[in-house]
Protein backbone atom coordinates (compact mmCIF):
# COMPACT_ATOMS: atom_id res chain seq x y z
CA UNK A 1 0.00 0.00 0.00
CA UNK A 2 2.73 2.63 1.18
CA UNK A 3 4.41 2.01 -2.14
CA UNK A 4 1.15 2.42 -4.05
CA UNK A 5 1.16 5.64 -2.60
CA UNK A 6 4.36 6.97 -3.45
CA UNK A 7 4.34 5.98 -7.01
CA UNK A 8 0.73 7.68 -6.94
CA UNK A 9 2.34 10.97 -5.80
CA UNK A 10 4.45 12.25 -8.92
CA UNK A 11 2.00 10.94 -11.26
CA UNK A 12 -0.80 13.36 -9.28
CA UNK A 13 1.64 16.27 -9.76
CA UNK A 14 2.77 15.56 -13.22
CA UNK A 15 -1.30 16.19 -13.93
CA UNK A 16 -1.56 19.01 -11.83
CA UNK A 17 1.21 20.44 -13.78
CA UNK A 18 -0.48 19.57 -17.27
CA UNK A 19 -3.84 21.19 -15.75
CA UNK A 20 -2.05 24.50 -14.99
CA UNK A 21 0.06 24.60 -17.95
CA UNK A 22 -3.39 23.83 -20.40
CA UNK A 23 -4.88 26.55 -17.95
CA UNK A 24 -2.29 29.53 -18.77
CA UNK A 25 -2.50 28.45 -22.38
CA UNK A 26 -5.83 29.14 -22.02
CA UNK A 27 -5.41 32.29 -20.54
CA UNK A 28 -2.89 33.39 -23.22
CA UNK A 29 -5.23 32.89 -25.85
CA UNK A 30 -7.72 34.45 -24.19
CA UNK A 31 -5.70 37.64 -23.61
CA UNK A 32 -3.99 37.56 -27.06
CA UNK A 33 -7.97 38.19 -28.68
CA UNK A 34 -8.95 41.00 -26.74
CA UNK A 35 -5.18 42.53 -27.53
CA UNK A 36 -6.01 42.06 -31.26
CA UNK A 37 -9.52 43.53 -30.70
CA UNK A 38 -8.00 46.39 -29.21
CA UNK A 39 -5.77 47.21 -31.71
CA UNK A 40 -7.87 46.46 -34.68
CA UNK A 41 -10.92 48.13 -32.89
CA UNK A 42 -8.30 51.55 -31.56
CA UNK A 43 -5.71 51.82 -35.08
CA UNK A 44 -7.47 49.61 -38.09
CA UNK A 45 -11.01 50.53 -37.67
CA UNK A 46 -11.28 53.95 -35.28
CA UNK A 47 -14.79 53.83 -35.53
CA UNK A 48 -17.82 53.97 -32.28
CA UNK A 49 -19.05 51.32 -34.47
CA UNK A 50 -16.23 48.83 -32.92
CA UNK A 51 -15.86 49.56 -29.73
CA UNK A 52 -12.70 48.49 -27.67
CA UNK A 53 -12.47 45.94 -25.06
CA UNK A 54 -12.25 47.94 -21.74
CA UNK A 55 -15.36 50.33 -23.54
CA UNK A 56 -17.27 47.31 -23.34
CA UNK A 57 -16.00 46.28 -20.04
CA UNK A 58 -17.31 49.70 -18.93
CA UNK A 59 -20.99 49.36 -20.36
CA UNK A 60 -20.78 45.66 -19.20
CA UNK A 61 -19.75 46.95 -15.71
CA UNK A 62 -22.80 49.48 -15.97
CA UNK A 63 -25.42 46.78 -16.98
CA UNK A 64 -24.59 44.84 -14.60
CA UNK A 65 -24.62 47.34 -11.68
CA UNK A 66 -28.38 48.79 -12.71
CA UNK A 67 -29.39 44.94 -12.86
CA UNK A 68 -30.21 44.26 -15.94
CA UNK A 69 -27.18 42.43 -17.07
CA UNK A 70 -27.76 40.45 -14.76
CA UNK A 71 -31.55 39.85 -15.55
CA UNK A 72 -31.08 39.49 -19.50
CA UNK A 73 -28.47 36.80 -18.71
CA UNK A 74 -30.46 34.51 -15.87
CA UNK A 75 -33.52 34.52 -18.11
CA UNK A 76 -31.73 33.42 -20.89
CA UNK A 77 -29.99 30.79 -19.33
CA UNK A 78 -32.89 29.61 -17.19
CA UNK A 79 -34.66 29.28 -20.41
CA UNK A 80 -31.86 27.22 -21.93
CA UNK A 81 -31.28 25.34 -18.48
CA UNK A 82 -34.88 24.32 -18.27
CA UNK A 83 -35.68 23.21 -22.40
CA UNK A 84 -32.09 21.55 -22.42
CA UNK A 85 -32.82 19.76 -19.16
CA UNK A 86 -36.03 18.49 -20.71
CA UNK A 87 -35.39 17.89 -24.11
CA UNK A 88 -31.92 15.51 -22.51
CA UNK A 89 -34.12 13.64 -20.53
CA UNK A 90 -36.75 12.24 -23.23
CA UNK A 91 -33.45 12.40 -25.48
CA UNK A 92 -31.86 9.59 -23.25
CA UNK A 93 -35.09 7.60 -22.55
CA UNK A 94 -35.89 7.57 -26.51
CA UNK A 95 -32.67 6.89 -26.80
CA UNK A 96 -32.53 4.01 -24.91
CA UNK A 97 -35.19 2.65 -26.26
CA UNK A 98 -34.68 3.03 -29.66
CA UNK A 99 -30.93 2.14 -29.38
CA UNK A 100 -32.55 -1.55 -27.45
CA UNK A 101 -35.49 -2.56 -28.64
CA UNK A 102 -35.15 -3.36 -32.79
CA UNK A 103 -38.89 -2.85 -33.38
CA UNK A 104 -39.26 0.37 -32.23
CA UNK A 105 -36.41 1.99 -33.89
CA UNK A 106 -38.47 0.88 -37.30
CA UNK A 107 -41.72 2.69 -35.37
CA UNK A 108 -40.13 5.88 -33.93
CA UNK A 109 -37.22 6.36 -37.47
CA UNK A 110 -39.21 8.14 -39.27
CA UNK A 111 -39.72 10.95 -36.08
CA UNK A 112 -36.41 11.25 -35.33
CA UNK A 113 -35.08 11.25 -39.34
CA UNK A 114 -37.91 13.79 -40.19
CA UNK A 115 -38.06 15.95 -37.49
CA UNK A 116 -33.96 16.61 -37.07
CA UNK A 117 -33.74 18.24 -40.58
CA UNK A 118 -36.45 20.88 -39.33
CA UNK A 119 -34.52 23.55 -37.50
CA UNK A 120 -35.61 24.89 -34.05
CA UNK A 121 -35.07 28.15 -35.56
CA UNK A 122 -37.79 27.22 -38.24
CA UNK A 123 -40.27 26.71 -35.70
CA UNK A 124 -39.97 29.50 -33.94
CA UNK A 125 -43.24 30.87 -35.28
CA UNK A 126 -45.23 28.02 -34.92
CA UNK A 127 -44.25 28.29 -31.21
CA UNK A 128 -45.19 30.93 -30.74
CA UNK A 129 -48.51 31.07 -32.14
CA UNK A 130 -49.07 27.86 -30.14
CA UNK A 131 -47.10 29.00 -26.63
CA UNK A 132 -47.26 32.58 -26.90
CA UNK A 133 -44.65 34.64 -26.00
CA UNK A 134 -43.72 33.61 -22.50
CA UNK A 135 -41.34 31.17 -21.60
CA UNK A 136 -43.07 28.16 -22.55
CA UNK A 137 -42.25 29.05 -26.07
CA UNK A 138 -38.63 29.20 -25.89
CA UNK A 139 -38.57 26.16 -23.54
CA UNK A 140 -40.31 23.99 -25.48
CA UNK A 141 -37.59 25.43 -28.64
CA UNK A 142 -34.46 24.48 -26.41
CA UNK A 143 -36.47 21.09 -25.78
CA UNK A 144 -36.98 20.70 -29.36
CA UNK A 145 -33.42 21.51 -30.59
CA UNK A 146 -31.82 19.56 -28.31
CA UNK A 147 -34.01 15.82 -27.78
CA UNK A 148 -32.76 14.92 -31.15
CA UNK A 149 -29.04 14.96 -30.77
CA UNK A 150 -29.47 13.89 -27.57
CA UNK A 151 -31.38 10.30 -28.96
CA UNK A 152 -29.19 9.72 -31.87
CA UNK A 153 -26.46 9.64 -29.79
CA UNK A 154 -28.05 7.78 -27.31
CA UNK A 155 -29.39 5.15 -29.53
CA UNK A 156 -25.68 5.46 -31.26
CA UNK A 157 -24.06 4.51 -27.75
CA UNK A 158 -26.95 1.95 -26.78
CA UNK A 159 -26.04 -0.02 -30.55
CA UNK A 160 -22.13 0.16 -29.67
CA UNK A 161 -22.32 -2.18 -27.32
CA UNK A 162 -20.46 -5.02 -27.96
CA UNK A 163 -21.98 -8.40 -27.73
CA UNK A 164 -19.65 -10.05 -25.50
CA UNK A 165 -20.31 -7.48 -22.60
CA UNK A 166 -24.37 -8.40 -23.01
CA UNK A 167 -22.93 -11.91 -22.86
CA UNK A 168 -20.59 -12.01 -20.23
CA UNK A 169 -23.38 -10.38 -18.00
CA UNK A 170 -25.85 -12.57 -18.56
CA UNK A 171 -23.44 -15.49 -17.95
CA UNK A 172 -23.25 -14.18 -14.67
CA UNK A 173 -26.87 -13.94 -13.69
CA UNK A 174 -27.79 -10.11 -15.03
CA UNK A 175 -31.48 -9.79 -15.36
CA UNK A 176 -33.32 -7.58 -17.77
CA UNK A 177 -32.86 -4.10 -15.22
CA UNK A 178 -29.37 -5.52 -13.96
CA UNK A 179 -28.22 -6.00 -17.43
CA UNK A 180 -29.68 -1.83 -18.13
CA UNK A 181 -27.92 -0.50 -14.90
CA UNK A 182 -24.67 -2.36 -15.30
CA UNK A 183 -24.01 -2.87 -18.72
CA UNK A 184 -26.09 -0.60 -21.33
CA UNK A 185 -26.02 2.84 -19.39
CA UNK A 186 -22.17 3.07 -18.27
CA UNK A 187 -21.40 1.68 -21.77
CA UNK A 188 -23.32 4.31 -23.12
CA UNK A 189 -22.70 7.53 -20.90
CA UNK A 190 -19.80 9.01 -22.74
CA UNK A 191 -22.04 9.02 -25.73
CA UNK A 192 -24.63 10.65 -24.27
CA UNK A 193 -22.70 13.41 -22.80
CA UNK A 194 -21.38 13.88 -26.35
CA UNK A 195 -24.85 14.64 -27.92
CA UNK A 196 -25.46 16.55 -24.77
CA UNK A 197 -22.81 18.84 -25.22
CA UNK A 198 -23.57 19.22 -28.74
CA UNK A 199 -26.79 20.02 -27.66
CA UNK A 200 -25.87 22.69 -25.39
CA UNK A 201 -24.30 24.48 -28.82
CA UNK A 202 -27.55 24.07 -30.29
CA UNK A 203 -28.84 25.63 -27.55
CA UNK A 204 -27.61 28.95 -27.76
CA UNK A 205 -28.05 29.67 -31.35
CA UNK A 206 -31.98 28.62 -30.83
CA UNK A 207 -32.44 30.83 -27.17
CA UNK A 208 -30.91 34.19 -29.25
CA UNK A 209 -32.43 33.75 -32.78
CA UNK A 210 -35.98 32.59 -30.48
CA UNK A 211 -35.83 36.14 -28.31
CA UNK A 212 -34.45 37.95 -31.59
CA UNK A 213 -38.15 37.67 -32.65
CA UNK A 214 -40.23 36.94 -30.12
CA UNK A 215 -39.20 37.79 -26.32
CA UNK A 216 -39.65 40.92 -23.36
CA UNK A 217 -36.26 40.14 -21.90
CA UNK A 218 -33.01 37.90 -22.30
CA UNK A 219 -29.94 38.59 -24.47
CA UNK A 220 -31.53 38.00 -27.48
CA UNK A 221 -33.74 40.53 -26.53
CA UNK A 222 -31.19 42.74 -25.32
CA UNK A 223 -29.44 42.44 -28.69
CA UNK A 224 -32.31 43.71 -30.68
CA UNK A 225 -33.10 46.59 -28.38
CA UNK A 226 -29.69 47.76 -29.03
CA UNK A 227 -29.92 47.77 -32.88
CA UNK A 228 -33.26 49.72 -32.55
CA UNK A 229 -31.13 52.39 -30.43
CA UNK A 230 -27.67 51.65 -32.15
CA UNK A 231 -26.29 51.41 -28.49
CA UNK A 232 -22.92 49.35 -30.25
CA UNK A 233 -21.29 48.89 -26.88
CA UNK A 234 -24.62 47.12 -25.34
CA UNK A 235 -24.49 44.56 -28.66
CA UNK A 236 -20.94 43.93 -27.64
CA UNK A 237 -21.48 43.11 -23.65
CA UNK A 238 -24.41 40.82 -25.27
CA UNK A 239 -21.46 38.76 -27.53
CA UNK A 240 -19.52 38.99 -24.68
CA UNK A 241 -21.63 37.35 -22.38
CA UNK A 242 -22.76 34.73 -24.82
CA UNK A 243 -19.71 33.33 -25.54
CA UNK A 244 -18.67 33.68 -22.08
CA UNK A 245 -21.33 31.53 -21.30
CA UNK A 246 -21.69 29.31 -24.09
CA UNK A 247 -17.51 28.83 -23.17
CA UNK A 248 -18.34 27.69 -20.07
CA UNK A 249 -20.92 25.14 -20.59
CA UNK A 250 -18.84 23.57 -23.45
CA UNK A 251 -16.18 23.33 -20.63
CA UNK A 252 -18.16 21.70 -17.97
CA UNK A 253 -19.32 18.88 -20.95
CA UNK A 254 -15.74 18.38 -21.81
CA UNK A 255 -14.62 17.92 -18.78
CA UNK A 256 -17.55 15.72 -17.42
CA UNK A 257 -16.82 13.62 -20.89
CA UNK A 258 -13.17 13.24 -20.09
CA UNK A 259 -13.36 12.33 -16.47
CA UNK A 260 -15.77 9.67 -17.37
CA UNK A 261 -14.37 8.47 -20.38
CA UNK A 262 -11.59 7.25 -18.26
CA UNK A 263 -13.75 5.30 -16.58
CA UNK A 264 -16.42 4.60 -19.50
CA UNK A 265 -15.41 3.19 -23.21
CA UNK A 266 -12.29 5.05 -24.49
CA UNK A 267 -14.66 7.36 -27.63
CA UNK A 268 -12.46 10.26 -26.63
CA UNK B 1 -26.18 -39.03 -14.38
CA UNK B 2 -23.15 -36.88 -16.13
CA UNK B 3 -23.38 -32.72 -15.27
CA UNK B 4 -24.03 -32.08 -18.99
CA UNK B 5 -25.09 -33.97 -21.44
CA UNK B 6 -25.97 -33.40 -25.20
CA UNK B 7 -28.26 -35.96 -27.16
CA UNK B 8 -28.41 -35.78 -31.08
CA UNK B 9 -27.79 -32.05 -30.95
CA UNK B 10 -27.92 -30.06 -34.61
CA UNK B 11 -27.23 -27.06 -35.21
CA UNK B 12 -28.14 -25.13 -38.19
CA UNK B 13 -27.87 -21.74 -39.47
CA UNK B 14 -29.98 -19.49 -41.51
CA UNK B 15 -27.33 -17.86 -43.30
CA UNK B 16 -27.91 -14.80 -45.21
CA UNK B 17 -27.09 -15.68 -48.27
CA UNK B 18 -30.71 -17.85 -48.52
CA UNK B 19 -28.96 -21.83 -48.00
CA UNK B 20 -29.13 -22.95 -44.40
CA UNK B 21 -25.68 -24.29 -43.01
CA UNK B 22 -25.91 -27.34 -40.79
CA UNK B 23 -22.73 -27.09 -39.14
CA UNK B 24 -23.33 -29.58 -36.29
CA UNK B 25 -25.61 -32.84 -36.36
CA UNK B 26 -25.73 -35.68 -34.84
CA UNK B 27 -23.94 -34.71 -31.70
CA UNK B 28 -23.30 -36.51 -28.62
CA UNK B 29 -21.21 -35.60 -25.53
CA UNK B 30 -21.55 -36.48 -21.83
CA UNK B 31 -19.18 -34.09 -19.29
CA UNK B 32 -18.87 -35.41 -15.89
CA UNK B 33 -18.50 -33.01 -12.91
CA UNK B 34 -14.37 -32.31 -12.42
CA UNK B 35 -13.42 -33.13 -15.92
CA UNK B 36 -10.90 -30.64 -17.74
CA UNK B 37 -12.89 -31.88 -21.55
CA UNK B 38 -10.57 -30.48 -24.59
CA UNK B 39 -12.46 -29.83 -27.81
CA UNK B 40 -10.02 -29.71 -30.69
CA UNK B 41 -10.96 -29.43 -34.53
CA UNK B 42 -9.83 -27.90 -37.36
CA UNK B 43 -11.24 -24.23 -37.98
CA UNK B 44 -14.90 -23.67 -39.14
CA UNK B 45 -15.68 -27.20 -37.95
CA UNK B 46 -18.47 -25.99 -35.21
CA UNK B 47 -16.18 -26.01 -31.99
CA UNK B 48 -17.65 -22.19 -30.84
CA UNK B 49 -21.28 -23.85 -31.93
CA UNK B 50 -21.05 -27.00 -29.17
CA UNK B 51 -19.77 -23.87 -27.30
CA UNK B 52 -22.13 -20.88 -27.59
CA UNK B 53 -24.85 -23.70 -27.35
CA UNK B 54 -24.21 -24.96 -24.27
CA UNK B 55 -23.51 -21.22 -23.23
CA UNK B 56 -27.29 -20.67 -24.06
CA UNK B 57 -25.97 -17.94 -26.22
CA UNK B 58 -27.34 -20.14 -29.05
CA UNK B 59 -30.27 -22.58 -29.21
CA UNK B 60 -30.04 -26.03 -31.00
CA UNK B 61 -32.02 -26.30 -34.09
CA UNK B 62 -32.15 -30.52 -32.82
CA UNK B 63 -32.42 -32.82 -29.93
CA UNK B 64 -32.13 -32.36 -26.36
CA UNK B 65 -28.89 -30.50 -24.22
CA UNK B 66 -29.32 -31.07 -20.25
CA UNK B 67 -27.22 -29.40 -17.27
CA UNK B 68 -27.60 -31.47 -14.24
CA UNK B 69 -30.80 -33.60 -16.57
CA UNK B 70 -32.41 -29.73 -16.66
CA UNK B 71 -32.93 -28.29 -20.56
CA UNK B 72 -30.45 -25.12 -21.32
CA UNK B 73 -32.54 -22.15 -21.76
CA UNK B 74 -30.47 -19.63 -21.88
CA UNK B 75 -27.44 -18.27 -20.06
CA UNK B 76 -26.86 -18.51 -16.44
CA UNK B 77 -24.83 -18.65 -13.81
CA UNK B 78 -24.13 -21.92 -13.31
CA UNK B 79 -22.26 -22.26 -16.80
CA UNK B 80 -19.51 -19.34 -16.36
CA UNK B 81 -17.66 -18.09 -19.80
CA UNK B 82 -14.18 -17.23 -20.67
CA UNK B 83 -14.38 -15.34 -23.98
CA UNK B 84 -11.32 -15.33 -27.07
CA UNK B 85 -11.08 -11.75 -26.75
CA UNK B 86 -10.83 -8.74 -24.26
CA UNK B 87 -13.75 -7.23 -25.24
CA UNK B 88 -16.08 -9.12 -22.18
CA UNK B 89 -14.50 -6.64 -20.10
CA UNK B 90 -16.03 -3.93 -18.60
CA UNK B 91 -13.72 -0.95 -18.87
CA UNK B 92 -15.36 1.09 -16.35
CA UNK B 93 -14.52 -0.92 -13.68
CA UNK B 94 -11.25 -2.07 -12.14
CA UNK B 95 -9.70 -5.15 -12.23
CA UNK B 96 -11.48 -5.87 -8.73
CA UNK B 97 -15.26 -4.24 -9.77
CA UNK B 98 -15.48 -6.66 -13.20
CA UNK B 99 -13.92 -10.16 -10.52
CA UNK B 100 -17.06 -8.35 -8.37
CA UNK B 101 -19.54 -8.09 -10.78
CA UNK B 102 -21.31 -11.54 -10.34
CA UNK B 103 -21.56 -11.52 -6.79
CA UNK B 104 -23.10 -8.36 -6.59
CA UNK B 105 -25.82 -8.97 -9.08
CA UNK B 106 -26.08 -11.88 -6.75
CA UNK B 107 -26.57 -9.44 -4.43
CA UNK B 108 -23.93 -10.43 -1.69
CA UNK B 109 -22.74 -7.73 0.69
CA UNK B 110 -20.18 -5.08 -0.40
CA UNK B 111 -17.78 -6.54 1.79
CA UNK B 112 -18.55 -10.25 1.47
CA UNK B 113 -18.27 -9.34 -2.35
CA UNK B 114 -14.95 -7.54 -1.77
CA UNK B 115 -13.34 -10.44 -0.18
CA UNK B 116 -14.75 -13.26 -2.96
CA UNK B 117 -13.13 -10.63 -5.53
CA UNK B 118 -9.51 -10.31 -3.79
CA UNK B 119 -9.39 -14.34 -3.32
CA UNK B 120 -9.81 -14.72 -7.18
CA UNK B 121 -8.03 -12.36 -7.88
CA UNK B 122 -4.82 -13.99 -5.92
CA UNK B 123 -5.70 -16.60 -7.26
CA UNK B 124 -5.02 -15.57 -10.97
CA UNK B 125 -1.45 -14.05 -9.46
CA UNK B 126 -2.94 -10.49 -9.97
CA UNK B 127 -2.82 -9.60 -5.90
CA UNK B 128 -1.78 -6.28 -7.09
CA UNK B 129 -2.98 -4.95 -9.52
CA UNK B 130 -7.08 -5.30 -8.32
CA UNK B 131 -7.42 -0.80 -9.18
CA UNK B 132 -6.22 -0.89 -12.26
CA UNK B 133 -8.96 -0.69 -15.22
CA UNK B 134 -8.85 -3.61 -17.93
CA UNK B 135 -6.93 -0.78 -20.64
CA UNK B 136 -4.22 -0.59 -18.28
CA UNK B 137 -3.62 -4.20 -18.15
CA UNK B 138 -1.58 -6.51 -20.43
CA UNK B 139 -3.79 -9.32 -22.85
CA UNK B 140 -2.24 -12.19 -20.78
CA UNK B 141 -3.34 -9.85 -17.62
CA UNK B 142 -6.76 -9.23 -19.08
CA UNK B 143 -7.47 -13.28 -20.09
CA UNK B 144 -6.75 -13.78 -16.36
CA UNK B 145 -9.37 -11.42 -14.93
CA UNK B 146 -11.71 -13.15 -17.06
CA UNK B 147 -11.10 -16.16 -15.39
CA UNK B 148 -11.11 -14.81 -12.14
CA UNK B 149 -14.80 -13.22 -12.83
CA UNK B 150 -16.03 -16.30 -14.39
CA UNK B 151 -15.24 -18.42 -11.35
CA UNK B 152 -15.69 -15.64 -8.81
CA UNK B 153 -19.84 -16.72 -9.46
CA UNK B 154 -18.66 -20.19 -8.40
CA UNK B 155 -20.12 -22.07 -11.66
CA UNK B 156 -20.75 -25.76 -12.00
CA UNK B 157 -19.05 -25.68 -15.48
CA UNK B 158 -16.28 -23.64 -17.15
CA UNK B 159 -16.55 -22.66 -20.65
CA UNK B 160 -13.34 -21.37 -23.01
CA UNK B 161 -13.80 -20.72 -26.01
CA UNK B 162 -9.38 -20.68 -27.16
CA UNK B 163 -9.47 -17.81 -24.25
CA UNK B 164 -5.55 -18.00 -24.88
CA UNK B 165 -5.49 -17.71 -28.93
CA UNK B 166 -4.79 -14.28 -29.18
CA UNK B 167 -1.43 -14.80 -26.87
CA UNK B 168 2.57 -15.34 -27.55
CA UNK B 169 3.78 -18.02 -26.86
CA UNK B 170 5.52 -17.78 -23.29
CA UNK B 171 2.14 -15.62 -21.63
CA UNK B 172 0.01 -18.69 -23.21
CA UNK B 173 2.54 -21.34 -21.51
CA UNK B 174 2.55 -19.70 -18.24
CA UNK B 175 -1.12 -19.30 -18.36
CA UNK B 176 -1.64 -22.59 -19.07
CA UNK B 177 0.30 -23.68 -16.13
CA UNK B 178 -1.70 -21.24 -14.50
CA UNK B 179 -5.09 -22.51 -15.09
CA UNK B 180 -4.13 -26.44 -14.88
CA UNK B 181 -2.62 -25.18 -10.82
CA UNK B 182 -6.43 -23.24 -10.44
CA UNK B 183 -8.00 -25.74 -11.96
CA UNK B 184 -6.19 -28.52 -9.45
CA UNK B 185 -7.51 -26.51 -6.65
CA UNK B 186 -10.96 -25.69 -7.70
CA UNK B 187 -11.77 -28.65 -9.53
CA UNK B 188 -14.63 -27.28 -11.68
CA UNK B 189 -16.19 -29.08 -14.77
CA UNK B 190 -14.03 -27.54 -17.91
CA UNK B 191 -14.82 -27.30 -21.27
CA UNK B 192 -12.02 -25.60 -23.28
CA UNK B 193 -12.03 -25.16 -26.59
CA UNK B 194 -8.86 -25.23 -28.73
CA UNK B 195 -6.76 -26.20 -32.00
CA UNK B 196 -4.02 -26.33 -30.45
CA UNK B 197 -2.63 -30.72 -29.97
CA UNK B 198 0.17 -28.99 -27.95
CA UNK B 199 -2.37 -26.95 -25.12
CA UNK B 200 -5.05 -29.58 -25.59
CA UNK B 201 -2.39 -32.30 -24.16
CA UNK B 202 -1.02 -30.43 -21.41
CA UNK B 203 -4.50 -29.41 -19.73
CA UNK B 204 -6.88 -31.74 -20.41
CA UNK B 205 -7.95 -34.97 -18.99
CA UNK B 206 -9.89 -35.98 -22.17
CA UNK B 207 -9.84 -34.64 -25.71
CA UNK B 208 -12.62 -34.98 -27.76
CA UNK B 209 -11.43 -34.85 -31.86
CA UNK B 210 -14.44 -33.56 -33.92
CA UNK B 211 -14.88 -34.04 -37.66
CA UNK B 212 -14.30 -31.88 -40.54
CA UNK B 213 -17.58 -29.85 -40.89
CA UNK B 214 -20.39 -29.40 -42.21
CA UNK B 215 -22.73 -31.82 -40.23
CA UNK B 216 -19.59 -32.24 -37.77
CA UNK B 217 -20.06 -34.35 -34.92
CA UNK B 218 -17.30 -36.09 -32.54
CA UNK B 219 -14.80 -38.36 -34.17
CA UNK B 220 -13.21 -39.69 -31.17
CA UNK B 221 -12.71 -39.68 -27.35
CA UNK B 222 -8.98 -39.87 -25.83
CA UNK B 223 -8.56 -40.27 -22.21
CA UNK B 224 -5.47 -38.36 -21.28
CA UNK B 225 -3.79 -40.21 -18.08
CA UNK B 226 -0.79 -38.50 -17.71
CA UNK B 227 0.63 -37.69 -14.64
CA UNK B 228 1.61 -33.80 -13.39
CA UNK B 229 5.25 -34.03 -14.30
CA UNK B 230 4.52 -36.11 -17.38
CA UNK B 231 2.72 -32.75 -17.98
CA UNK B 232 5.16 -31.47 -20.82
CA UNK B 233 6.42 -32.16 -24.52
CA UNK B 234 9.94 -33.64 -23.19
CA UNK B 235 7.98 -36.08 -21.81
CA UNK B 236 8.02 -39.46 -23.70
CA UNK B 237 4.62 -40.65 -22.53
CA UNK B 238 3.29 -36.88 -23.46
CA UNK B 239 4.25 -37.51 -27.34
CA UNK B 240 2.37 -40.43 -27.11
CA UNK B 241 -0.97 -39.03 -26.43
CA UNK B 242 0.39 -35.75 -29.05
CA UNK B 243 0.66 -38.44 -31.65
CA UNK B 244 -2.48 -40.24 -31.44
CA UNK B 245 -4.53 -37.21 -31.69
CA UNK B 246 -2.34 -35.41 -34.00
CA UNK B 247 -3.37 -38.20 -36.35
CA UNK B 248 -6.88 -38.21 -35.44
CA UNK B 249 -6.99 -34.39 -36.34
CA UNK B 250 -4.51 -34.82 -39.56
CA UNK B 251 -7.41 -36.56 -41.41
CA UNK B 252 -9.54 -34.42 -40.25
CA UNK B 253 -7.14 -31.41 -41.53
CA UNK B 254 -6.66 -33.01 -45.15
CA UNK B 255 -10.75 -33.51 -45.53
CA UNK B 256 -11.23 -29.64 -44.61
CA UNK B 257 -8.50 -28.58 -46.99
CA UNK B 258 -10.00 -30.78 -49.83
CA UNK B 259 -13.95 -29.09 -49.23
CA UNK B 260 -12.32 -25.86 -49.27
CA UNK B 261 -11.55 -26.43 -52.93
N1 LIG C 1 -24.15 -17.11 -37.00
C1 LIG C 1 -23.80 -17.93 -38.01
N2 LIG C 1 -24.49 -17.91 -39.17
C2 LIG C 1 -24.15 -18.73 -40.17
N3 LIG C 1 -23.18 -19.61 -40.14
C3 LIG C 1 -22.45 -19.70 -39.01
C4 LIG C 1 -22.73 -18.86 -37.89
N4 LIG C 1 -21.85 -19.17 -36.92
C5 LIG C 1 -21.06 -20.14 -37.41
N5 LIG C 1 -21.42 -20.48 -38.67
C6 LIG C 1 -20.80 -21.51 -39.49
O1 LIG C 1 -20.79 -22.71 -38.75
C7 LIG C 1 -19.54 -23.36 -38.90
C8 LIG C 1 -18.92 -23.60 -37.54
O2 LIG C 1 -18.57 -22.36 -36.97
P1 LIG C 1 -17.83 -22.26 -35.58
O3 LIG C 1 -17.67 -20.83 -35.27
O4 LIG C 1 -18.55 -23.08 -34.58
O5 LIG C 1 -16.42 -22.90 -35.93
P2 LIG C 1 -15.15 -23.14 -35.00
O6 LIG C 1 -14.89 -24.61 -34.95
O7 LIG C 1 -15.32 -22.45 -33.70
O8 LIG C 1 -14.00 -22.47 -35.85
P3 LIG C 1 -12.69 -21.66 -35.36
O9 LIG C 1 -11.71 -22.67 -34.88
O10 LIG C 1 -12.20 -21.00 -36.61
O11 LIG C 1 -13.13 -20.70 -34.31
C9 LIG C 1 -18.68 -22.50 -39.81
O12 LIG C 1 -18.68 -23.06 -41.09
C10 LIG C 1 -19.37 -21.16 -39.81
O13 LIG C 1 -19.26 -20.59 -41.08
MG1 LIG D 1 -14.41 -20.72 -32.80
Amino acid sequence: MATLALRAAPAAVSAWRSTLTGAAATLAGFASLFVLWHLASVYLVGSALFPPPLRVLARGIELARDGSLLDNVSVSLGRILAGFAIGSACGVVIGFVLGAVAPARRVLEPYTEFLRFIPATALITVAVIWFGIGESSKIFLIAYTTVFIVIINTAAGVASINRNKVRAALCLGATRPQLFVHVLLPAATPYVLTGMRIAMANSFTTIVAAELVAANDGLGKMLWDARLFMLVDDIFVALICLGFLGFSADRLFRWAILRFARRFSPVM
Amino acid sequence: MSLVAFRDVEKTYASRSGRPYTAIRGFDLDLAAGEFFCLLGTSGCGKTTVLNMLAGFEHPSGGTMTVRGRPVRGPGRDRGVVFQGNDSLYDWLTALENIALGPRLSGLPAAERRERANHYLSLVGLAQQGGKYPSELSGGMQQRIQIARALANDPDILLMDEPFGALDAQTRTTLQAELLRIWQATRNCVLFITHDIDEAVTLATRIGVMRAGPASTLKAVIDVDLAPEDRVRTSERFMAVYRRVHALLSDEVTLAALQAH
